[in-house]
């Protein structure tokens, strides 16, 4: 500290000077938030319903852990055990993961990180919100109705035939499918038109064009899941003949819709990760991101591949050996663009200045999770290989890497770097450290001893087990307890900083990027007056005047004054 | 070799009718096949050691055979009989020997995919390795402390990045073209292969050999390709062999295959990997303990020759015949898959239990209607199980079973469920 050099007043300089008030106590009342057309307060609706998504999910994802602590019953019988893993997987894909970055952070801070005042469509945004409620409560509702039991992944003809509640969850589906439409129609819109002057599409932050990649999969893939789960009810009410092999349908055509959806759905999940993670490596690493252009282009063409890959869950089910092969090369070309990425992020790490704030824990994890978590996915492209571990726990470790290690810990990672721009308060450093390194290692404990398991054989969605399995199960418990409990911490800590956190600067991390520039928290069209566009990722201009607060030399008022003399 | 002529005509003419060929055995076995390293810990027990592998084994199997007869015919009286010696091999612990990753494939043509395995997880340790390295280097070295700056370096470097674009498309290009190549000779089988059927519901398999044995552990020979043709009654299931690298969804109303080539006798785990419902983790399960973890599951049981198969296919079907109605009733219960759904100690499970105090009397069905309980009911209950259904029970529930019962093993089911009802 001692040897950086900054005018005096620049730690004085006065902070948010704003004329109206933030845009948490602009209006007052719970209407003001229910019928609220601000992007900022629709995203933390949809944060808070979220983290309470996540809370239920992972719930269920103890639960299983635990019974699967033994061989034989635990705690509860096949049936029950079948729908925890059901429930878990459906309130995590379609609650948490899915919306989590985009709906929830990209409405809270992509038209700030844009400098517009608000999304292009306000009320479809609240729309959007009210269906993914609905389609929320319907999925939840199908625990008093009966339960569910098919997997997230609905497949006939066993969805026909159940007694459990399909109906109910494939509704919630299809309203959440809407949400997740209109979502990314908005961004689409928002992100085309309403770019301030100066900022061209290669002045867009890597975020903006993760979400940007990731609204085109949402437009484009997401009303096929609608035609899906449309297609299934109406076959389980009105046995037409569409996916009942007794009536002449094709329960592997199910598979081809669901997985058509299902597989750019995945890179909806992964992609704002990956864009987050560009954020906050450059920002806390204080250097610009490495081969910019090649993230951008590289989150576009995910987008495209991800339409192409999808018969490669389909490899044992039947598939013809051509579509197997054409399938399985499409599948590595998937894989390029990823890897590169992570180079990226790894390269930009060099000769940086690196801060171990919580956000770069997570961003760190990140990167070694995602590591894993596609290269696993190699084994899986191969189609010899596969024939191996297809379904088994290897799959389940594999898909957890990539959803889990590098979403969620995305997700977890930009929820604390943003936090204090959007509530205006900072969380616990400590607290949020600790849980971060809770977070990497329960991680792993949990799920690396499944890889060894599924190599060895072991089926996923299995109730009861061979013996030589149980090591690994319970390291494997362990390892979920620790996770689950660093999560529920960190959930508490952050929402407990509401009322004990200090109040946040305007800039607490020294970002390059737009919102940055916005009061903390924002006022309601987010910028008292227009936003400055400076050179992206370039930090040269920002130094920390103090802890957790960093200005632009060039707003020091000396340099203000030397310029308007210079005029 | 008396005993096997007819089974070796049944099986050519079931080739002929199939338009598949099937592997001549007998005699000649050994000669086209490759035999297996027959030790004295690979041979069965209970099966006399000089019968089994030439062809000079009348002697024995009829010795055999003659005590599964005579012990089937006392044990009404006697108590349980000594299980058959094909049944003994199925019930002898699961060969799991192999690395820490996996267990041995004993498939003559899936070393290839094994190999492929292990070189991708050496790739991938390397790969991590690598990253993880740089990455903890980079955090402790380039970590902010007093004084310390980030040093100006190239935001992009045309030649690092091509390179490191080029050499994981050449990767991806090996993997892919030799796991392809791989996967063309897992799937492909040989023109000759001895044929098996394979049925699977909720939740139980039925294997159907050439000579019309059915039973729920897969028996085959090794050192000879066996394929599968499958099929489901119900929803999807998935059949998996871990040690032979098997999978293959088995789907309803459309056959799907696998086959393998077995190197090494022994016993060997059987799975079903596509979500099934309640006892999808228990697909054949023949055994439970107190807490309902399966003891015994079917398993795939490879005989060392295909003179020892055909011994098996043999023998079975005699003591599938020979048994006295209430036992092959017994057996049937469990091999067919009957006991996932329904007990026989009268309390209720999917279906209603077996031992039902009301044998010969009216019960009411959910639709009010009164049947009387005898033997047409539980026929039409085993043939077309959605004629009618007991109050609280799912109507539909259980598959049909027409067509996939003799008339004496329906006899045997029937005589079963009636020597119950005390």
């Amino acid at each position: 500290m001692a040897t950086e050099t900054f005018p005096e007043s620049l730690k004085t300089l006065p902070q948010a000077p704003v004329s109206e008030p933030d845009f948490l106590h602009i209006t007052k009342g719970w209407k003001s938030w229910a019928f609220t057309l601000d992007h900022k307060r629709i995203g933390m609706m949809y944060l808070f319903g979220i983290l309470f998504s996540l809370i239920l999910g992972g719930t269920f994802a103890l639960l299983l852990r635990t019974e699967l602590w033994a061989p034989g019953k635990t705690i509860v019988g096949a049936d029950t055990y079948n729908q925890f893993f059901t429930l878990h997987g459906a309130i995590m894909v379609f609650l948490v993961i899915i919306p989590g970055i985009p709906a929830a952070l990209g409405n809270i801070i992509m038209p700030i990180q844009l400098g517009a005042p608000d999304v292009a469509f306000p009320r479809l945004n609240l729309a959007s919100f009210y269906l993914w409620c609905s389609g929320a409560l319907l999925l939840v509702l199908t625990i008093p109705f009966g339960g569910l039991d098919t997997g997230w992944t609905l497949y006939t003809p066993y969805s026909l035939e159940t007694k459990t509640a399909v109906m109910v969850a494939t509704s919630g589906v299809f309203l959440l499918g809407f949400s997740s439409i209109f979502t990314g129609l908005n961004f689409l819109v928002t992100i085309h038109k309403f770019r301030p002057q100066g900022m061209g599409w290669f002045q867009l932050p890597l975020n903006i064009w993760a979400i940007y990649g990731t609204a085109i999969m949402q437009v484009l893939a997401t009303p096929v899941l609608g035609i899906t789960v449309l297609l299934l009810t109406v076959e389980r009410f009105g046995h037409i003949g569409i996916f009942d092999p007794t009536l002449g349908g094709d329960p592997v055509l199910f598979q081809h819709f669901f997985w058509f959806y299902s597989h750019p759905a995945v890179y909806i999940m992964i992609i704002p990760g990956m864009g987050v993670v560009s954020e906050l490596v450059s920002t806390y690493a204080r250097k610009p991101i490495f081969g910019y252009r090649f993230i951008a282009y590289s989150s576009l063409s995910l987008a495209l591949l991800s339409f192409l890959v999808w018969g490669h869950h389909m490899f044992v089910s039947g598939q013809s050996r051509l579509a197997n092969m054409v399938f399985s090369a499409l599948t590595f070309t998937v894989g390029i663009p990823s890897a590169i990425k992570v180079f990226n992020w790894v390269a930009t790490l060099y000769k940086a200045d690196i801060r171990l704030k919580t956000g770069m824990i997570y961003a760190l994890s990140f990167i070694l999770l995602f590591t894993i978590g596609g290269l696993t996915g190699l084994f899986l492209g191969i189609l010899s290989v596969d024939v191996h571990l297809h379904d088994t726990y290897f799959v389940v470790a594999h898909f957890h890497y990539v959803m889990m290690g590098s979403t969620l810990v995305a997700f977890l990672g930009a929820l604390h770097h943003w936090w204090p721009k959007f509530t205006g308060r900072m969380y616990n450093e400590k607290v949020g450290q600790t849980c971060g390194l809770g977070v990497f290692f329960g991680f792993n404990i949990t799920f690396l001893p499944q890889f060894v398991m599924g190599a060895r054989g072991m089926p996923r969605r299995y109730w009861d087990y061979d013996p030589q399995y149980q090591i690994f199960h319970q390291i494997s418990t362990i390892g979920a307890f620790i996770l689950g409990i660093s999560i529920f911490i960190t959930v508490i800590s952050l929402i407990s900083s509401l009322w004990t956190g200090k109040k946040a600067a305007r800039n607490p991390w020294g970002g390059s990027s737009l919102e940055w520039q916005a009061p903390t928290p924002p006022t309601l069209y987010n910028f008292e007056k227009p936003p400055v566009v400076h050179e992206l990722y370039n930090y040269d201009d920002l130094v920390e005047v103090a802890e957790d607060r960093w200005e632009r030399l060039s707003d020091a008022p000396e340099l203000q004054e030397a310029k308007k003399e210079a005029h | 070799m008396k005993r096997v002529l007819p089974i070796l005509i049944v099986l050519v003419v079931a080739s002929v009718a199939s338009g598949q060929p099937v592997v001549t055995g007998g005699s000649n076995a050994s000669s086209n096949t490759v035999a297996p390293p027959a030790g004295p810990e690979t041979s069965p027990p209970g099966l006399p050691q000089s019968g089994s592998a030439t062809g000079s084994n009348a002697p024995a199997t009829a010795a055999a055979l003659g005590s599964a007869a005579g012990s089937g015919a006392g044990s009404a009286a006697a108590g349980p009989k000594a299980k058959a010696w094909y049944d003994v091999l199925a019930d002898k612990p699961i060969e799991e020997e192999g690395t820490f990753f996996m267990p041995r494939a004993v498939n003559r043509v899936a070393d290839e995919s094994d190999l492929m395995f292990y070189s991708v997880l050496a790739l991938s340790i390397f790969f991590f390795a690598a990253i993880a390295i740089c990455t903890v280097y980079f955090v402790i070295k380039y970590r902010h402390r007093p004084g310390h700056k980030a040093e100006p370096s190239a935001a992009h470097n045309d030649t690092l990045e091509i390179t490191w674009t080029v050499i994981p498309t050449l990767i991806c290009v090996f993997l892919f073209w030799y796991g392809w190549q791989s996967y063309i000779r897992v799937v492909t089988p040989p023109q000759k292969a001895v044929e098996i059927d394979v049925l699977a519901w909720r939740w139980n398999w039925q294997f159907t050999h050439q000579n019309g044995v059915t039973d729920s552990d897969l028996h085959v020979p090794a050192g000879v390709p066996v394929r599968l043709v499958m099929t489901s009654k119900d929803v999807i299931h998935s059949f998996y062999a871990p040690a032979m690298r098997v999978k293959q969804d088995v789907l309803p109303r459309r056959f799907t295959y696998a086959w393998f080539d077995a190197t090494k006798p022994g016993t060997y785990r059987l799975t079903c990997a596509e979500y099934c419902g309640t006892s999808h983790a228990q697909m054949a399960c023949l055994a439970t303990d107190e807490t309902g973890h399966c003891t015994r599951r079917a398993v795939v049981v490879v005989h060392k020759d295909l003179a020892e198969y055909k011994k098996y296919l043999d023998d079975k079907l005699a003591d599938q015949m020979k048994l006295p109605p209430v036992e092959l009733g017994a057996l049937l219960y469990e091999k067919k898959g009957c006991n996932q759904c329904h007990t026989v100690d009268g309390s209720p499970k999917v279906g209603p239990s077996w031992k039902q105090p009301d044998w010969g009397k009216m019960i009411t069905m959910d639709d009010g209607q009164q049947v009387k309980m005898d033997e047409n009911y539980v026929k039409e209950s085993i043939l077309v199980p959605t004629a009618k259904a007991r109050p609280g029970f799912q109507k539909g529930a259980m598959p049909s079973f027409e067509g996939q019962l003799k008339d004496n093993e329906l006899a045997g089911l029937i005589a079963y469920i009636k020597s119950l009802k005390q």
